[in-house]
């Protein structure tokens, strides 16, 4: 099946992820039409960084664009057949999104101790729901690259030819998560 | 309409007859097309039915287009060339132009209009009767101006069985409103401006004969109108399924003269003593 | 990752790896196929009771009445709140739980591979995943009967604020999410192996229209289903955490202020809601045009009448189903000049619509039509879809959707469409296709009497809908006899509730005819029907990776009676 003829000369693997991202596009723009429309007919809307933690939030985007690089030092590593490197830059990422969680958690924390939750309007409910469901997001791409770093101590799943495929498709989709926060930090804390 | 009634019930306002044209004249297409087609199709499986002696033949564009010689005249054309390689093909869309064109004319004569004269707009009449609806499961609440044309304010923390609509009766522009549950009565060819509104979930407010239906959406306040034509006692029901007894959210709309409206009207004033109202409804609700 | 899955060809298969998780494409397909036809007869029997309810309002159920807890049907006589619950369950199951998952999951697992020459789909397993979070979704929508409060009661389209306040609609919510994710594990399986597996020489000028069909739905449902993921999850915040997405201020219900924040907007969901919903309604209707394209090629011998049109045609509708979801909307309250912009779009869908229409029926011309089962489903959806069709006209048009919506003439359109259309259409596709899967043929008498009654029963149910519709009767009315103006078209309820019963009465040949033609049916070659496409070039059922080498495609997929040849079909894989 070497036809150029019926090939796309993308593996099948990566197509997928792509296809995945598209949906996931579809998913958060979804979020972000629904966000424009809500406050667009809202009669009072309040500015993220009266009742946000904006410092917070911005040591987060920090941290996440740190691990985009890092795990394309991942990457690179696993293409070079470093196991060593490999593994140090993929801790390294994981470290990164626990520490966004951990932020994260801090964040929300804070406002649930002042009494603030999903139910106080339909801004914290937006800001909820969205960062919410990026949480949920990160915590995939969290299981995906201890997935990977596990895999990398196994003998069959290094010496695997799709290993590097499989690690650039957690890499193409960890990217995705990061830009979702990029379009979600502004639209919430700044805007 | 009999027991097996199947047409339109009777037309009773100022625009039914618009969308009845609409209605009729679609369904007239829809049935030529129907029998047009169907004829044809019956003509077809008779004709080329599976037979001893009888064998399929190819169409001349089923062969591959680079074999179908193009006239001189179009060689320099490369657009008009594809155009002619494939004009077998093309022929299905005939159908297609004949109904497209129906469609564009049924949008740009009658539907983009008439819409916009019953739904984008309320006609400059003077002196509308002017009523707000407010729907709620599993009911209606109609709510008249009365003769000074402004409809008393409504405040949310006085609603209560007594006043369903939080009418505040204390405010001036109430003095000569009425409300009334589930009856609604309106004098003939005078144009009724209409506010509506819900108080729950969505419901839809419908008169089949008026041919007037539109959604109640609690947060919203959307106008209609309608003038109706005739006298007599039709239904008014809600189309939106609002709950468990919806089917029994109905109404009656009386359309009398008026003479008969001008009484009816006054003696519901009368009937209401401000006093019958919640002094203090906050405390109650 | 295609390729590794393939490796244990090698060992023997214990039962649970053959028939329960299975990876193979084949076996998968079969498993939707039966789990699908299952629940579109849960959905079909829901509506059996509603549908007495309808004819005989307020009189007890007969025979099962009494099997109902006495909330639900006290005396027999069904609930309003049970009603309500049966008609939001019947659409839901008949369209996320029925019809797609045969169109797609059934047909389009089994056959599309084939089709394109391919061993297996591109991944294998999570094909696998995808029927494995399908009936664990599904079952988790019946099992939402057993809860407290009874199962979603909100309509399938789940309107809020009705659906934020009525009970049963978390579980709803819940079990969307999961067959949402079944539905993208799905779609993203077949892009990849549409566009990725192709055997050599199948270019995609060469797809047979069925392919070209799933590829334009799988877009569809890669695309259009997460806006509806992403509308639940707000439901469920509505639900769950008390949040105000669609919920306006000062709600005050049954007497009672609602406790929240307010600022949502209720037709928010319904805009969200149509994003997906008006692309489903191409999702149900072209997998199953892709059949008929395929049966009727087939039976008249000769090739499809415009092949390019038909694809550019579902290209363009996949497109503008993207554009045209507020025609659901235009009594809605939202404002009159978007209505506007959304008419056009409407009938602008309508062309390639139509297209498809004309080139089936051109396709008829001058061929040797056999009518075989297959060819009479086929032929039969032609007139029944275009009166779904044609009744879609009045609705997508603004002025005359005033009176029509919501009425008993929406019913009677969607259900033309997507039941004597789509349904019938995929009922052809089984006798097309059984001896295939079994290797044997289904009973012909059995075939023609399940036809006739089928056909001419659903239109004694749908046509009196539209009768109904134009009298003015509107839909989900637990007792149409308590408001005056229903009193007329009542005896059309009563037809339409008798011809619902005999329809069931017919599908027993149907489902008998089905598992003894398995076991009992003619043994037929690899290629009965003397068909050119792919999954005719592989032995009757197709083994574990299904051809024995990979073929190879010389030409297009329905080069049938070429001149100068001996047989009037030419395969795709014969060299000459």
């Amino acid at each position: 099946m070497n036809n150029p003829d019926t090939h796309s000369g993308v593996t099948n693997a990566k197509l997928g992820v792509w296809l995945f991202l598209a949906s996931e596009i579809m998913l958060f723009a979804t979020l972000f039409t629904s966000y424009i429309v809500l406050r667009m007919a809202s009669t009072s809307w309040p500015w993220g960084w009266d009742v946000l933690n904006v410092p917070l939030a911005t040591l987060n985007t920090v941290i996440l664009i740190s691990s985009s690089v890092t795990i394309v030092m991942a990457y690179a590593k696993a293409y070079d057949k470093d196991k060593a490197g490999f593994q140090k830059w993929m801790a390294a990422t994981i470290l990164l999104s626990l520490g966004f969680l951990v932020v994260k958690a801090f964040e929300y924390g804070a406002e649930f101790k002042l009494g603030i939750g999903p139910h106080t309007s339909v801004f914290y409910a937006i800001y909820f729901t969205m960062t919410g469901l990026h949480g949920i997001h990160i915590l995939g791409g969290i299981a995906v690259n201890a997935g990977l770093l596990y895999m990398s101590s196994v003998d069959e799943h290094w010496a695997n030819p799709l290993f590097l495929g499989r690690v650039e498709g957690a890499g193409l989709y960890w990217h995705f998560v990061d830009i979702v926060w990029i379009f979600l930090f502004p639209a919430l804390y700044l805007l | 309409m009999g027991k097996y009634g199947w047409s339109l019930p009777v037309a009773a306002s100022s625009y039914a007859g618009k969308i009845d044209f609409g209605i009729w004249l679609i369904h007239a297409a829809m049935l030529g097309i129907f029998v047009l087609w169907g004829t044809f199709f019956v003509y077809l499986l008779v004709k080329f039915r599976a037979r001893p002696g009888h064998n399929a033949v190819r169409e001349d564009h089923d062969d591959t287009p680079a074999r179908i010689s193009v006239p001189d005249s179009i060689s320099k054309f490369p657009f008009a060339q594809m155009l002619y390689k494939n004009k077998g093909e093309l022929k299905s869309l005939i159908p297609d132009m004949v109904i497209m064109t129906f469609e564009v004319a049924l949008i740009v004569f009658y539907a983009i209009p008439v819409w916009s004269s019953i739904k984008a707009s309320v006609p400059e009449v003077k002196d509308p009767i002017r009523v707000e609806i407010v729907s709620e499961q599993f009911g209606w609440n109609i709510h008249y101006a009365g003769p000074d044309g402004k409809l008393g304010p409504r405040k949310m923390e006085l609603t209560h069985f007594s006043n369903p609509i939080g009418l505040d009766v204390a405010h001036a522009d109430s003095a000569d409103d009425v409300v009334m549950g589930n009856e609604m009565r309106l004098p003939v060819d005078r144009t009724v401006v209409i506010d509506l509104l819900s108080k729950d979930v969505i419901h839809s407010f419908f008169i089949p004969e008026f041919r007037l239906k539109q959604d109640a959406v609690p947060g919203l306040n959307i106008p209609m109108w309608v003038t109706p034509t005739k006298t007599g006692k039709f239904e008014i029901t809600c189309a939106q399924l609002c709950g468990f007894a919806h089917s029994l959210m109905r109404g009656d709309v009386h359309v009398q003269t008026q003479e008969e409206f001008d009484a009816w009207y006054k003696s519901r004033l009368a009937t209401i003593p401000a006093s019958a109202q919640p002094t203090n409804p906050a405390e109650e609700f | 990752m295609a390729h590794d899955e393939h490796a244990h060809g090698g060992h023997e298969l214990s039962f649970m790896e053959r028939y329960v998780f299975s990876v193979d494409h084949k076996v998968i397909g079969l498993q939707y196929l039966i789990t699908s036809f299952i629940f579109l007869l849960v959905g079909f029997a829901l509506m059996g009771l509603m549908r007495w309810q309808l004819a005989f309002p307020g009189t007890p159920i007969p025979f099962f009445g009494g099997l109902f807890p006495s909330d639900l049907a006290p005396n027999g006589v069904m609930s309003g709140e049970f009603y309500n619950s049966l008609g939001a369950m019947h659409g839901t199951i008949m369209v996320f739980l029925g019809v797609v998952p045969l169109a797609v999951g059934a047909y389009g697992n089994y056959v599309l591979p084939l089709q394109i020459g391919a061993p297996d789909m591109a991944f294998p397993r999570m094909n696998m995943m995808s029927y494995w979070t399908y009936l664990p979704g599904g079952i988790l929508m019946l099992a939402s009967f057993l809860m407290p409060g009874g199962a979603a009661q909100s309509g399938w389209t789940s309107y809020p604020p009705l659906s934020i306040i009525n009970p049963g609609q978390t579980v709803w919510l819940l079990s969307m999410v999961i067959l949402i994710t079944s539905s993208l594990l799905g779609a993203i399986n077949f892009l990849v192996t549409t566009i990725n597996m192709r055997a050599p020489g199948m270019s995609l000028w060469r797809l047979p229209v069925f392919v070209w069909a799933q590829f334009v739905t799988s877009v569809l449902l890669l695309l259009a289903f997460p806006p509806l993921e992403a509308a639940s999850v707000l439901q469920l915040m509505d639900r769950v955490f008390h949040t105000s997405f669609y919920l306006p201020k000062d709600l005050v219900i049954l007497g009672q202020a609602y406790a929240g924040s307010g600022g949502g907007q209720p037709l928010l969901w319904q805009h969200l809601f149509w994003f997906l919903a008006h692309p489903e309604v191409y999702v149900l209707v072209l997998p199953p045009m892709g059949i008929v394209a395929e049966i009727i090629a087939n039976n008249t011998r000769k090739p499809l009448h415009g092949y390019k049109t038909m694809v550019f045609s579902m290209i363009a509708i996949g497109l503008m189903s993207f554009m045209v979801w507020a025609h659901h909307m235009f009594i809605s309250g939202m404002s009159a000049s978007l209505s506007n912009f959304f008419l056009v779009t409407t009938m602008i869908i309508s062309v390639p619509s139509v297209a498809l229409m004309t080139c089936l029926v051109f396709s008829l011309k001058g061929g040797s039509i056999r009518f075989n089962v297959p060819m009479l489903f086929a032929l039969a959806f032609i007139p029944l879809f275009a009166i779904g069709g044609l009744t879609g006209l009045p609705l997508g048009l603004t002025v005359t959707d005033i009176y029509l919506h919501d009425t008993y003439y929406v019913i009677g359109h969607f259900h033309f469409v997507v039941v004597s259309g789509s349904i019938i259409a995929l009922m052809g596709g089984t006798y097309y296709w059984f001896p295939k899967w079994y290797g044997r043929k289904m009973n012909d008498t059995l075939g023609r009497i399940h036809f006739w009654g089928t056909t001419t029963t659903m239109v004694g149910i749908f046509l009196p809908m539209l009768f109904m519709g134009l009298g003015g009767a509107s839909r989900r009315l637990y007792d149409p006899t308590a408001q005056l103006h229903n009193l007329p078209v009542q005896g059309w309820n009563v037809v339409a509730t008798y011809s619902a019963y005999l329809l069931a009465l017919f599908q027993i040949p149907f489902i008998y005819n089905f598992f003894n033609s398995m076991w009992n049916g003619e043994k037929t070659p690899e290629n009965p029907w003397q068909a050119t496409t792919l999954e005719w070039a592989c032995p009757s059922p197709p083994p574990h990776g299904n051809f024995e080498k990979t073929p190879t495609v010389y030409r297009g997929p329905y080069e049938y009676s070429v001149p100068g040849r001996k047989t009037d079909f030419w395969m795709q894989t014969d060299k000459n």
